[in-house]
């Protein structure tokens, strides 16, 4: 895909596999985006519609840009040195790039989970939970209990810990400590979460459950996931973004990208030709 | 990278799939060749020989599931897989209606035939030839062969229509021959049928190639 072309959505995809017939949102709108590390350049112009309640896949070999992509959609590019982005990202029409926007407020908003659980190691299960909110300055006792009990029950873990929630959070298996971390970033009620390839290091059982979690949270969530496995991402991505050199190659419904591809590499990498 | 056993199984099976055409193909020929003769013994062969077809078939699904499940193929192989599961079924028809024909023959039994067999013969040419294109069409992922194979069953139907009309006024004239006639329109209908199947092989070559669906039996 060149730069500069927005992508649209095409008009004669199949039918919508969702039940529900509803109105597209569109909720983050990328638009231009280039990333750099120094003065190397990862991502070169990324044009992108990301819809609301749904689940967008971004796929791609290894050192595409995925994850930089990923990471720029919370300003956490632009954290590690020498990093910089150009271009913008639009989030319900507001620029998360533009003077005077908090990145800290941006991170609250789209929240994002990585690879490896990352609980906090000393903390108990409740407090890895709580974390978030206590740092937006919440001190009432009830409000914790209540906001932490929702997101364990939204993250299909509250049935497992709730009669351990005061033990350590390493103490729990690495599915659970991944829906954990979900937990987490779903207490401080974000409105996008980004997972960098959140299954690949559990194992089948516990990955699908992270699926199952992952189209159920949809219903409220914007979701972006970045995954290496593709049938994960044919399983649940509403569309799928192909990811090549730092550029967007292909972007469809899954259900077309993966049987019809258009473009001539996303047809070799899929099929696994290449990459 | 590799996937190159995946490939080679990918183009084993569709070789099977070529194999399993060729003898439908023959079936066809063997049954109308067993109607030309009235020769019962020939028309046994096609009629046990049809579990051979059968077998084929199963064992093609069978490694198209595996393929499946094991693989998890995207693209144009999905299309493939999906594509050989589909006309594995087609052929497999096609078969049976060869056995119709043999077993057509089997009802008639030797008593000397009510007419010069012209126009059924002719199908049956048209018939496998639309087979041996759609066959050709898959194995070279040709849409073009496919699509001018598909146009070829319109002329099918008309002659099924030829038949059917003329075999009626043999038995208005002469209800004597109605049994016999009566064979011979199943026979023709099978004919008829084993187009459609074929016209159901270009549409999926079509699929596999372009990964869109088209009618062609209008």
């Amino acid at each position: 895909m060149k730069e500069g072309v927005p992508v649209t959505f095409r008009t004669e995809v199949p039918a919508r596999e969702s039940s529900s017939p509803r109105e597209e949102r569109i909720r983050v709108e990328v638009k231009g985006l280039q990333a750099w590390y120094g003065s190397s350049r990862a991502l070169h112009g990324i044009d992108l519609a990301i819809p609301d309640q749904a689940i967008t896949a971004i796929i791609g070999p290894s050192g595409c840009g995925k994850s930089t992509f990923i990471r720029c959609l919370n300003r956490m590019h632009e954290e590690i040195p020498a990093a910089r982005v150009e271009g913008h990202v639009l989030l319900d029409g507001v620029d998360i790039y533009q003077p005077g926007v908090d990145p800290v407020a941006v991170r609250r908003t789209v929240g994002m989970v990585f690879q490896r659980p990352t609980p906090f190691p000393t903390m108990s299960i409740f407090d890895n939970v709580a974390a978030g909110l206590r740092l937006a300055g919440i001190r009432s006792r009830r409000t914790l209990e209540e906001k932490v009990e929702r997101s364990l029950q939204q993250s299909a873990l509250w049935d497992e810990v709730k009669d351990r929630l005061r033990s350590p959070a390493t103490a729990l298996s690495g599915g659970q400590q991944q829906r954990l971390v979900i937990a987490r970033a779903l207490a401080v009620d974000p409105e996008v979460l980004l997972l960098d390839e959140p299954t690949s290091a559990l194992d089948p059982a516990a990955s699908s459950r992270i699926e199952d979690l992952l189209v159920q949270l949809k219903e409220k969530y914007t979701i972006v996931i970045v995954t290496h496995n593709m049938q994960q991402a044919a399983r649940i991505a509403d569309r799928t973004a192909f990811f090549l050199n730092g550029e967007l190659i292909e972007y469809d419904l899954s259900a077309r990208l993966f049987t019809q591809p258009s473009d001539p590499r996303t047809e070799a990498y899929i099929t696994g030709r290449f990459g | 990278m590799a996937r190159i056993s995946f490939q080679q199984e990918l183009e084993k099976l569709q070789k099977e799939v070529l194999h399993m055409g060729e003898a439908v193909d023959r079936a066809i020929a063997t049954a109308m060749e067993s109607l030309a003769q009235r020769d019962l013994q020939l028309a046994e062969t096609v009629i046990q020989g049809d579990q051979v077809i059968d077998d084929l078939e199963l064992a093609i699904e069978q490694e198209c599931l595996k393929l499946l499940a094991l693989q998890q193929p995207m693209a144009v192989d999905l299309r493939t897989i999906g594509t050989m599961l589909k006309i594995v079924t087609d052929l497999e028809r096609m078969g049976d209606h060869a056995t119709d024909i043999a077993r057509a023959v089997r009802r008639m039994g030797q008593t000397p035939p009510i007419k010069p067999l012209v126009d059924i013969p002719r199908m049956a040419e048209m018939g496998r030839h639309m087979l041996q294109q759609g066959l050709q069409a898959f194995m070279e992922r040709d849409i073009q062969r496919a699509m001018a194979m598909a146009r070829e069953d319109d002329q099918l139907d008309h002659l099924f229509k030829q038949v059917f009309r003329e075999l009626l006024l043999l038995m208005i004239a002469n209800p004597a021959v109605i049994e016999e006639a009566t064979q011979l329109i199943l026979v023709a209908a099978s004919l008829e049928r084993v187009g459609d199947h074929a016209t159901n092989l270009a549409e999926w070559t079509i699929y596999m190639v372009t990964g869109e669906r088209r009618d062609l039996n209008l």
